[in-house]
């Protein structure tokens, strides 16, 4: 396994005397990856970027870039760059100008700067914009510019700190693409800061979901949709019902077998374990709405009854908002071919036991 | 076609909208009118009458403007009032900036505190301020008793005082927090990503100063400056109080002289003319040299600009 370019050691910082905004986080950051920490506001994923760009100082830990403590170094000395949320191009600068400006400060020759721009500039594709000033430009073309600026350099990191979160959906979800394109290419190393789930799971090689300063699940987006460890996470990413229960029994089929059963209202339901589970022990079953569906008379297992109080159609789907004998509620797709029930059933449901997953607090 | 003829209900609500917004401007046009606009109309006139014998008559006559342009003092006084406020533009400029980029990017907990500290002395009296240094500098001043208590002088130094030097001081003294406000506006308008973004990419502070933050702040360097010249080109009572012998060395003092001593309402007037001339042609290539300088970003929020400088400065030529 190759070496990470980049490694947090527990990281931490406390803002004045207070709680910290980031906690102990220690992380490894494989060169190449595009790595997403992924948060709701105030979770420290935009603390943590900003004290590896070299904004903040860390209260305690340490960062390293190819084993080397980077930790003491100002941010003009750090061999890694930032795209900025809200682009902070410089305004008195032409494109050209701003893109330009970190070549200009490494002292690199007139000539080449000119080159590396233009190239930069075709790269993002605003090869006839150079001469115009920033204002001048769409969020879009603005946002593009700043992803220029920063690669022209040729960081061995590069930082995103929410870089589309001012770019409408359509123009979002095109960038989306090109900047995993762009880290593909390069082969530039991607740390990339995001609230939003789904375009961490869109461009992500890996995801460090953070809440509270510290990370709560690290790993791909499609594990992380399919096997979240934490309620949190299984809240988090994409839509999710959780049924709270107790384990009822040690796992059935042996050690290899990463499979238990929850006690949930008084139905005993089987679901993955992703971690070794007491019996007794408080737990969440966490199920996709797209996982559930009406059961047949030939499903055996994982059968529940549920009342349906509300149908909505979204285009894709229809949703059905129902709920548990206990008053749980279970959000489950209708299946396109079979006719919608009318609301105040109450309709047996059933779910694969490898798609419902044991989760914790 | 036809119903854009009739008036609706929109076009009236908009009519009656255009009566009271013309009712409310009319307390503060009428305001403006007769206590500027007309003096400045009479100032304007008065410079085109003849005196003869003492006596104010209301033939035209252009030899005011004559006797202004071919006696050696009109000029000369002119240029070194101009001088003089030239040298306590760039003294306060000097003294502002520094004082106004610490403010606005170093100092965190007491900001306000000093801010005020800076700002209060404007709500003194501009004569209590003047006369303050007459304290300090006179011949039985703060100054002179300091020098004489550690034994550095033996007689108290009478050169302080009375001079172009003690104008000068007070000038930069009461007009330093004209030029530190808008340069202060327009810094702590910078958001702070463009220097982040500056450092980001390899620009160490000092580099971070001369290629981002100096050249957005200019539009604030702009203003303050204009505030300084204008105002401390004006002055006509820190001459009075500290000049001395030669208390008739700006050329406000020379207006006053005319207007009041010499009783000479015309030529005061043609004075005070071509001295409002100049301030609109400063005040035009400012505004005209700030608009330049304008980005359109987030730290172009105007700083104030020197329109409230016209006011000031005219009062006092």
């Amino acid at each position: 396994m190759t070496p990470p370019i980049l490694e947090l050691r527990g990281l931490t910082k406390r803002f004045g005397s207070g709680v910290a905004a980031v906690d102990d986080v220690s992380l490894d950051v494989a060169a190449g990856e595009f790595l997403t920490l992924l948060g709701a506001s105030g979770s420290g994923k935009t603390t943590t970027l900003r004290m590896i760009a070299g904004f903040e100082n860390p209260t305690g830990g340490e960062i390293l870039m190819d084993g080397q403590p980077l930790t003491l170094l100002p941010p003009f000395k750090r061999p890694i760059n930032t795209v900025f949320q809200q682009y902070a191009l410089f305004p008195h600068m032409s494109v050209r100008s701003n893109v330009g400006y970190g070549l200009r400060m490494r002292g690199v020759a007139r000539a080449e700067i000119a080159e590396r721009v233009t190239q930069a500039l075709e790269m993002v594709q605003l090869g006839q914009l150079g001469e115009r000033a920033p204002r001048q430009l769409s969020g879009g073309q603005q946002q593009r510019v700043a992803l220029a600026r920063a690669l022209v350099n040729r960081p061995r990191v590069l930082l995103l700190d929410e870089p589309l979160g001012a770019l409408d959906l359509k123009l979002r979800k095109e960038m989306q693409l090109e900047l995993k394109r762009l880290n593909r290419q390069l082969g530039i190393t991607f740390l990339y800061v995001t609230h939003d789930q789904e375009e961490a799971l869109t461009m992500s090689d890996r995801i460090a979901l953070m809440r509270n300063g510290r990370i709560e699940q690290l790993s791909g987006p499609r594990e992380m949709y399919e096997q979240p460890l934490t309620r949190y996470v299984a809240d988090f990413i994409g839509e999710t019902n959780l049924l709270e229960g107790t384990v009822a029994d040690r796992p059935t089929g042996g050690p290899a077998d990463r499979r238990t059963a929850l006690d949930v209202a008084g139905v005993v339901l089987e679901a993955v374990a992703t971690r070794t589970w007491r019996e007794g022990e408080r737990a969440w079953l966490a199920i996709r709405p797209e996982h559930i569906r009406p059961a047949a008379a030939t499903d055996g297992a994982n059968r529940i009854s549920v009342t349906v109080r509300d149908l909505v159609f979204t285009g894709v789907v229809t949703r059905v908002h129902s709920t548990l004998k206990d008053g749980s509620q279970l959000v489950f797709h209708w299946p396109a071919e079979q006719t919608p029930p009318v609301s105040g059933t109450t309709l047996t449901v059933c779910f694969p036991s490898e798609r419902g997953i044991c989760v914790s607090e | 076609m036809s119903a854009s003829d009739r008036p609706t209900a929109f076009d009236r609500l908009r009519a009656s909208t255009r009566l009271r917004t013309l009712a409310g401007a009319a307390l503060p046009v009428g305001f403006v009118t007769v206590l500027l606009l007309l003096p400045y109309l009479f100032l304007f006139a008065h410079s085109f009458f003849r005196l003869r014998n003492g006596q104010l008559t209301h033939e035209l006559t252009l030899e005011n403007y004559g006797r202004l342009f071919g006696t050696p003092l009109y000029p000369q006084t002119i240029l070194f009032s101009a001088g003089m406020a030239l040298r306590v533009t760039v003294a306060s400029l000097l003294l502002a900036y520094p004082l106004a980029y610490l403010l606005a990017f170093k100092v965190r907990r007491h900001r306000n505190l000093l801010y005020m500290a800076v700002i209060i002395p404007l709500w003194v009296s501009y004569l209590v301020r003047a006369y303050a240094w007459k304290i300090i500098l006179g011949q039985e001043g703060i100054l002179n008793g300091f020098l004489m208590s550690i034994g550095v002088i033996q007689q108290p130094l009478t050169v302080l005082l009375y001079s172009k030097w003690a104008v000068m001081l007070a000038l930069i003294h009461i007009y330093t927090p004209f030029t530190l406000m808008p340069i202060y506006a327009v810094l702590e308008s910078i958001p702070a990503a463009y220097k982040e973004a500056s450092q980001d990419l390899y620009a160490s502070r000092w580099a971070t100063f001369l290629n981002v933050v100096l050249p957005l702040s200019l539009p604030g360097v702009v203003a303050g400056c204009t505030f300084a010249f204008v105002l401390s080109m004006g002055d006509f009572i820190a001459p009075v109080l500290l000049g001395g012998n030669d208390s008739a060395l700006m050329v406000s003092n020379l207006v006053v002289s005319l207007f009041g001593v010499a009783y000479n309402w015309p030529l005061g007037a043609a004075v005070s003319v071509v001295m409002l001339g100049m301030t609109l042609v400063l005040l035009t290539l400012a505004r005209k040299l700030e608009d330049r300088m304008n980005y359109g970003g987030p730290a172009d929020r105007r700083t104030g600009g020197p329109a409230p400088a016209a006011g000031r400065g005219s009062l006092h030529a």
